[in-house]
């Protein structure tokens, strides 16, 4: 033998999974979605996401490359980020809204903190609620797409199903519509108003269960989220039926399902221990409701998560596994 | 009895590509003696033996070549009749070098006398037995290397009610284990009831995983009349079920405690071919001078299991089985999972060489290794449930006292979560360091 073979640690094998691959695959797990926004809302859609998508891979690689980091963009997180930001815009947001939420969410808050696997905030959130904060009217302006009754009121004072149900709330102390099977069918298959991203929860579902597939999410988070939402809002529904929508419209209306599949289960701020999972994502849903109902916003899912995203550390430290093995000793 | 299923599930574990095929069906031959053998000193765990021939001496074969150098050591044997040539130091299949004997063989193969076979072992007492095996120079023959007769003379405090036969052989490629299990079940067997005199133990479990069913039906056949609680457990295939810590968890729901052994739990685990060892030196009184170690992987042009003495090049045992073909990326000293790399042919098989893998270019590939992306994978796969995420990134940053507060000194080095990780961070290579870094420290704080 001529050539002297490689040494190297152990192991010698490997499973072939890597960063890029999880990367497609959820952006994969995320076309259903996007063709969902772009038959609910045509050419705003394509405009958002694709000005969203190319604002951030630009401002990853411009920011690496002024950072001096040796890695690219390949791993692909840049572009999981522009759609996700993407998705938590309305429809009629202005590109340079969008062009500027998407900077900030890769260079504030993504390569300032060290870039992939050290930003404590899930960039697109952070996007989004910047965006929230700086251009309140138009992130919440919501175009009429021929949306049918109840979920729309009129032509011109549009909201989404859960800003309807807020205002009502507060000027009527009704509820303005009821929840039957029409309006949660209505919800399912995306027939509302809303962020581009949000309107259909079957298409984010059926993303998630390819991520599940995939291994690219657990079953943690997503159902640690909607079942607290669930329990909660079937507290409140019982407890006052006039003033509170059941269950199944808090599952299907705002930023929920996009929320608890995409976005609460980005590995990066989320936590790594399954019990951890159960408890980010329950917390994520007890914040959600409490916005929901009591707070300012009509919806809380942004907000609900950047704030559990802040304890994961704490989460992971509480939460580490007992060492197989951390028993008393019996005898010597 | 019939063959029963682990009741308990061990942590964590993964399910690499097997690659078992390549030799399992191959039965085991025995190698010819090469024109010269390199026996080393540290075949075992513990201190190497001191050598007792110098250059010029004839030895024979199962003549003590090596002294054991304290409790947690074992004698060495000239594995056939010849000339001493040499006594240096060369470099062992882990890496550091320890005094090694060269052999020219003679050709005779003439033994040793005083060989005195003993078929009627069950008038033995326990310390004759442990005896019998200190001389043979038996040590576990599965992977670390564990003197076995430092293992069958347990502390009068401790009491062993249950023996488990290893023979799960979880690591990717080899088939040693296999062979021996469908080759010599009798023997293994009564090797076993030998042991289980010795610590007084009253069951017996053999641990096969459930994708061997030849070797479970060969070992379920076996069993002896006389033993009284003897079973075969089948584990589900998973790596790591041949980890000791987890096969005894699996089969018995005991926790080994941290830092602990096996008999801390009342437990000794040995694997089955240094049970097939054990009945060598008692019922034919031979001492350990040879063994089977699996030659495998795509550039090996006919892979096999192959008896061969101790001491046997790498390159003597490949050519054996037909040489190579194509570019070697890897050679391993061992399977897969937990092997050593070398960086070429020239070491020679010890008492642990359990197999000889070669790899080519399309088995090996080089990553970079990125940032950690907090996916949970390796939290998941760790079967000491281990948080090798954040481990490895205190170990990054030289903080070992925190590392120690967070186990890193119960890491198995088993691989899994290196396996598992998308960012490719060498995982396993941080923990190995932070461990000799943290024995380091305690050593430093005894002193």
């Amino acid at each position: 033998m001529s050539e002297l073979a490689i040494v190297s640690s152990s192991p010698h094998a490997h499973s072939g999974s890597s960063v890029q691959r999880i990367m497609l695959d959820v952006i994969i797990a995320l076309v259903p979605a996007m063709a969902a926004a772009t038959y609910a809302f045509g050419w705003d859609a394509i405009r958002l996401i694709s000005a969203c998508v190319l604002a951030c891979v630009a401002s990853e690689g411009v920011s690496r490359k002024w950072m001096g980091r040796d890695l690219g963009v390949e791993d692909l997180s840049a572009v999981i980020t522009g759609i996700l930001l993407a998705f938590n815009l309305p429809p009629s947001l202005p590109t340079w809204m969008a062009v500027v939420g998407s900077v900030f969410a890769i260079v504030i808050c993504k390569q300032l903190f060290g870039g992939i696997g050290y930003n404590p905030f899930n960039p697109a959130l952070a996007g989004r609620v910047m965006l929230l904060i700086s251009f309140p009217v138009f992130m919440t302006t919501w175009s009429t797409w021929g949306i049918p009754a109840p979920l729309a009121v009129d032509a011109i004072t549009t909201a989404t199903p859960l800003g309807l149900v807020k205002t009502a709330i507060a000027t009527t102390g009704e509820l303005p519509f009821t929840f039957n099977g029409a309006t949660a069918l209505q919800l399912f298959v995306g027939n509302q108003n809303g962020c581009i991203g949000e309107v259909s929860a079957a298409a984010l579902l059926l993303g998630g269960l390819y991520m599940l597939v995939r291994r690219c999410i657990s079953w943690h988070i997503p159902v640690a989220y909607l079942g607290t939402v669930t329990l909660f809002s079937a507290i409140l529904w019982l407890h006052h039926p006039q003033q509170n929508l059941n269950p199944g419209f808090h599952l299907l209306a705002g930023g929920l399902m996009l929320g608890a599949i995409f976005m609460a289960t980005d590995m990066v701020t989320s936590p790594v221990t399954k019990r951890g999972m159960l408890v980010f994502g329950a917390g994520c849903g007890l914040l959600t409701m409490l916005v929901r109902k009591w707070g300012g916003y009509p919806e809380g899912v942004s907000f609900a998560i950047l704030l559990m995203n802040a304890v994961t550390p704490l989460i992971n430290r509480a939460t580490r596994p007992r060492v197989f093995g951390a028993v008393k000793k019996k005898k010597a | 009895m019939g063959a029963s299923t682990a009741n308990f599930r061990a942590p964590g574990g993964i399910h690499p590509a097997y690659h078992k095929d390549l030799a399992a069906e191959q039965p085991i031959a025995e190698m010819p003696l090469p024109a010269m053998l390199v026996v080393s000193m540290s075949q075992h765990l513990g201190k190497p033996a001191e050598p007792t021939v110098k250059k010029g001496d004839t030895v024979l074969r199962g003549q003590v070549i090596g002294e054991a150098a304290g409790f947690i050591s074992a004698a060495v044997h000239a594995p056939t009749s010849g000339t001493v040539k040499l006594v240096a130091a060369v470099a062992t299949a882990a890496g550091p070098r320890a005094t090694a004997i060269t052999i020219v063989p003679d050709g005779e193969d003439t033994w040793v006398e005083g060989i005195t076979p003993c078929p009627g072992w069950q008038t033995l007492d326990k310390k004759a037995i442990a005896e019998k095996i200190a001389a043979a120079g038996i040590t576990g023959m599965g992977g670390a290397g564990f003197p076995t007769h430092v293992k069958v003379s347990p502390p009068p405090e401790a009491e062993i009610d249950t023996l488990i036969l290893n023979g799960a052989e979880c690591e990717p490629y080899l088939t040693a284990d296999y062979r021996l299990m469908i080759e010599h079940a009798a023997r293994i067997w009564e090797g076993a009831l030998i042991i289980a005199k010795a610590l007084e133990a009253t069951t017996i479990r053999v641990a096969i995983e459930d994708n061997k069913p030849q070797a479970i039906a060969a070992m379920q056949d076996a069993i002896p009349a006389e033993a009284k609680d003897a079973q075969v457990v089948v584990l589900k295939t998973e790596y790591p079920q041949g980890a000791e810590k987890q096969q005894i968890f699996a089969i018995t729901g005991r926790e080994v405690p941290c830092g602990g052994l096996p008999l801390n739990v009342g437990i000794v685990v040995e694997n089955v071919g240094t049970t097939l060892a054990v009945w060598e030196a008692v019922v034919n009184g031979l001492p350990l001078t040879e063994r089977v170690t699996t030659v495998t992987g795509g550039p090996i042009a006919t892979p096999g299991n192959v008896k061969a003495r101790l001491g046997t090049s790498y390159a003597d045992l490949v050519e054996f089985c037909g040489g190579t073909s194509g570019t070697i990326s890897k050679i391993i000293s061992g399977g897969p999972m937990m092997g050593f790399a070398q960086p070429d042919l020239a070491c020679g098989t010890t008492k642990t060489t359990s197999g000889l893998l070669l790899l080519g270019p399309d088995a090996v590939q080089a990553y970079e290794s990125m940032p950690c992306i907090s996916c949970g994978r390796c939290v998941g796969v760790c079967p000491m449930k281990l948080m090798p995420n954040e481990l490895s990134q205190f170990l990054e940053a030289e903080d070992y006292e925190t590392a120690e507060a967070y186990n890193v000194m119960d890491c198995i080095e088993c691989g899994c979560c290196a396996f598992e990780c998308p960012a490719h961070r060498p995982l396993v290579q941080h923990m190995r360091r932070g461990k000799a870094q943290v024995m380091l420290i305690r050593r430093k704080q005894a002193s």
